[in-house]
């Protein structure tokens, strides 16, 4: 219904050349001008710069304009610097409507005579919808100061750190035993070589003993209900067997243990025990009995565990727990798995026992590993030649298209460990050195002057198929140099595979749960990838880490203190303006039937039994629209996506 | 590029969810895929609120295809809305073809937010598609 004569502005952006280029502004501002109700139509260089929004603040005062059209890009970019700008100028910023004639047009078009064509049809529709805009009152709701962290690598336990530091109640879940993540696996690290526990404990201490977080390890996040500043999160605790309040973390039940299983921390290299804590340093500290391998569990005898601890924390009887949290923000920190090079099987990976990932790899390097930190092959020789090579998994249309980022880096800090632990030869075989960041170029330059021997080239395969004498009992690289145009065989002790990162296991699952999506190779988007790169399209759902694309150490720490600040800066304000776009029910048309009252899944629908009518709880809707379009009688709206708000727009841009 | 030969081009409205199907197309535009200038996107909050009338609409008003997008299974922003949308469009296809107009001519493909392509792709053969079925018999009905 439109109550008053409605007087519309139209600004059509040239956003510099990116609209300008493809669509005739001008001639989309002329067309515009002769719509019905229009009172001005211009074109200008950037809409979104203050000079642009000031023309909007301007008209607004000066012609009397009561609706105001910008065509630009999308409404996600920009549609709330528009309806500030309405504001500032005294009018209700629903009085506001976007058409998108970038995004959907001008970058998507080839012609300019049609792109210019859609863009005056997508105007007419934005023009046409305006026109039965309503004024609206945008609702607030509180917000709960509680933050949750998923994933308890260095991105989450930096964030949950920054956090809490803040005053902030933190709840940090871990899947895993203990925190830590991929970088307590290390030895040292890129560039500076800092040994990879020296920097890491102290902060696994710090999130271990913080007043305001609580760590929730050998946990996940099962369900996340909720929205913006009241999720209501439930974490399933999986039963740990050992009662953390009792456990002094002696370690004696471990030594006690009588059955063996593989070392996941140690990357299959070495044996746990049933009861184990994952490493040395780990936090917390108190063990897990793993129920698969454990013999009272398998058997019914044994408890040699419990006999030990003096502690009495040993409880075979734990149940798994289900919790719930609620929380005003998320930051997902789930970080990566490393790419499995068996699929790849031209590398001869579990083929030939001396070709190693490079967190294998890493744990041979650190001194808590299977070998203590020194390179030996499986037969206790110390190597005399070793290959590393990169790039396996990434850069590889047959696996993964895109860089891993960190691998070169890596691949060069082993590089050096090797030179410097063993003097053993090393080839690295790169197909191009990729080392942004700070000192990172200079580390390159000091492993090249270290006499490692870089060989640009694609690595067809590994193979133990000797030729010449110099070839027996060795693996022997076959390579491209591609600088040379020689085929190389390159005879070697041992291969480093240098595999890429990959999406966590289950980062669908996370995805799914918060409410975020993936992209082609499974990494989280952001909300935009430059100017929001921790927000996601979910409001208060932040990212960290390397749950959205490889990074190394320092760039997810930045990202980690990134999305604190946002989840922050969100907890901070208290209170949070929700979308006035919610259903209302029109009591005179309503039957009382209660199908939308069902079919809500927020709960926002009551029925009063007095005046057999069902009636909207506007501080819950959410304005998805599903009660309107089930409601027989046609008796909900939708506010600002109403029926004639939507049928006028398409009917618009139909022209 | 448009064949010369078209003779006859389209009106297509294409359906969005404000989540996962308006990212699929912004994701499109970031990429600049380019897709057929006559698929005109229009933006719902949920492929859930979308009022089959509204399809109905589309048609009468001179719309020779309708294609919607929503998040995909498991994925959308209310949880199940994009599966009352599935449920009413296979009712507004079953009302179509009973009527003995082409249930056809309304289209229903999930895009999520970073699947550019997919929606372009969605574009361009819902646009092929629609151009060998030539103008909607509808079009234009209620004389407007
Ligand atoms: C071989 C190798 C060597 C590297 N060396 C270096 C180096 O020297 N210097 C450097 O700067 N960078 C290095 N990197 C990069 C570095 O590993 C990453 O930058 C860093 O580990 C990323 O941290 P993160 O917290 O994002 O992810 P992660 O370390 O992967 O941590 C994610 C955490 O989340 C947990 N998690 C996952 N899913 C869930 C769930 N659903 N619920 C609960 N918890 C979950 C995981 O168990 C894990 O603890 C290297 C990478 C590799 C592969």
């Amino acid at each position: 219904m439109i109550r008053e004569i409605p007087r519309v502005g139209v600004y059509v952006c040239h956003c510099g050349a990116n609209i300008a280029a493809k669509v005739d502004v001008e001639e989309v501002a002329r067309f515009a001008s002769k719509l019905d109700f229009v009172e001005s139509a211009r074109d200008y260089k950037f809409m979104c710069s203050d000079p642009g929004q000031q023309l909007v603040v301007d008209d607004i005062r000066e012609k009397g304009l009561n609706r105001i059209v910008v065509a630009s890009c999308s409404p996600r970019m920009h549609e709330k610097t528009f309806r500030k700008a309405c504001q500032k100028a005294g009018l209700n910023p629903y009085y506001f409507q976007m058409a998108c004639i970038r995004e959907h047009d001008a970058w998507v078009t080839e012609d300019p005579g049609e792109a210019t064509d859609k863009a005056k049809e997508l105007v007419q529709g934005a023009v046409s919808r305006v026109l039965h805009h309503e004024s609206l009152v945008p609702r607030t709701v509180d917000i709960n100061p509680n933050v949750l962290v998923i994933g308890g690598g260095i991105a989450g336990m930096q964030a949950a750190l920054t956090i809490a530091d803040a005053g902030k109640t933190v709840y940090l879940v871990e899947r895993e035993p203990c925190i830590g993540g991929n970088m307590a696996k290390f030895d040292k690290t890129f560039p500076t070589l800092d040994c990879a526990a020296c920097i890491l404990t102290p902060k696994m201490v710090a999130v271990g003993q913080h007043e305001n977080i609580e760590l929730l390890t050998y946990s996940e996040v099962v369900d996340v209900e909720g929205f913006v500043g009241n999720f209501k999160a439930t974490v399933r605790k999986k039963p740990r067997y050992v009662d953390m309040d009792k456990c002094t973390g002696c370690g004696v039940c471990n030594e006690k243990c009588p059955a063996k299983a593989i070392s996941e921390f140690d990357q299959g290299l070495s044996k746990r025990k049933a009861i184990y804590s994952p490493f040395p340093q780990a936090v917390p500290n108190t063990p897990v009995i793993d129920r698969d391998m454990c013999i009272y569990f398998k058997k019914g005898k044994c408890r040699a565990c419990e006999k030990f601890c003096e502690a009495d924390a040993i409880d075979f009887d734990q149940q798994e727990e289900k919790i719930t949290l609620d929380v005003g923000a998320i930051i997902v920190a789930t970080g990566f798995k490393p790419f499995d090079p068996s699929v790849a099987e031209r590398y001869g990976y579990g083929k030939y026992p001396e070709v190693y990932t490079s967190l294998e790899f890493e744990r041979v390097n650190n001194a808590t590993g299977p070998t203590e930190g020194q390179i030996r092959l499986k037969d206790g020789r110390v190597p005399e030649t070793m290959a590393i090579i990169h790039c396996v998994g990434s850069r590889d249309k047959n696996h993964n298209a895109y860089c891993s980022r960190v691998c070169c880096m890596y691949s060069m800090k082993y590089a050096h460990l090797i030179r410097e632990k063993t003097g053993a030869n090393v080839y690295e075989f790169y197909i191009d050195i990729r080392s942004p960041g700070k000192g990172y170029e200079e580390f390159y330059n000091r492993v090249q002057s270290e006499g490692v021997q870089f060989i640009r080239g694609n690595v067809a395969g590994v193979t133990d198929k000797a030729i010449g004498e110099d070839e027996k009992g060795k693996l022997i690289v076959l390579a491209e140099d591609s600088l040379s145009g020689r085929f190389l065989r390159v005879p070697v002790d041992a291969v480093v595979l240098s595999v890429g990162l990959e999406a966590a296991e289950g980062a669908e699952a996370v995805a799914r749960m918060v409410g975020i999506s993936q992209d082609q190779d499974g990494w989280f988007n952001e909300l935009h990838p430059k100017l929001a790169p921790q927000a996601t399209p979910s409001d208060g759902i932040f990212l960290a880490g390397c749950c959205q694309g490889p990074k190394d150490i320092p760039d997810t720490v930045s990202t980690a203190n990134g999305a604190a600040a946002e989840a922050l800066s969100l907890i901070m304000r208290e209170k949070v303006e929700v979308e006035a776009a919610v259903s209302s029910i029109d009591a005179e048309r309503c039957m009382g039937c209660r199908q939308c009252e069902t079919i809500c899944m927020f709960d926002a629908i009551e029925y009063d039994s007095a005046l057999n009518v069902c009636v909207v709880n506007e501080a819950i809707c959410k304005g998805c629209g599903l009660c309107a379009s089930t409601c027989p009688n046609k008796a909900i709206g939708v506010r600002h996506f109403g029926n004639e708000q939507i049928l006028s727009e398409m009917e618009g841009v139909m022209l | 590029m448009k064949e010369e030969s078209k003779e006859f081009t389209p009106n297509i409205l294409y359906a969005l969810c404000s989540w996962c199907g308006s990212g699929g197309s912004e994701t499109a535009g970031a990429m600049k895929l380019h897709y057929p200038e006559n698929v005109k996107p229009v933006r719902f909050y949920c492929t859930g609120g979308i009022d089959p009338v509204y399809i109905f609409r589309a048609l009468l008003e001179g719309a020779d295809g309708v294609v919607v997008s929503g998040c995909h299974p498991g994925d959308c922003h209310f949880d199940t809305g994009n599966y009352r949308a599935r449920r009413r469009i296979a009712a507004v296809k079953t009302i179509l073809n009973t009527l003995g107009l082409d249930g056809d001519r309304v289209w229903l493909r999930w895009v999520g937010h970073g699947e550019g392509k997919r929606f372009v792709d969605t574009a361009s053969e819902f646009d092929e598609h629609i151009q060998e079925k030539g103008p909607s018999p509808l079009k234009g009905i209620r004389g407007v």
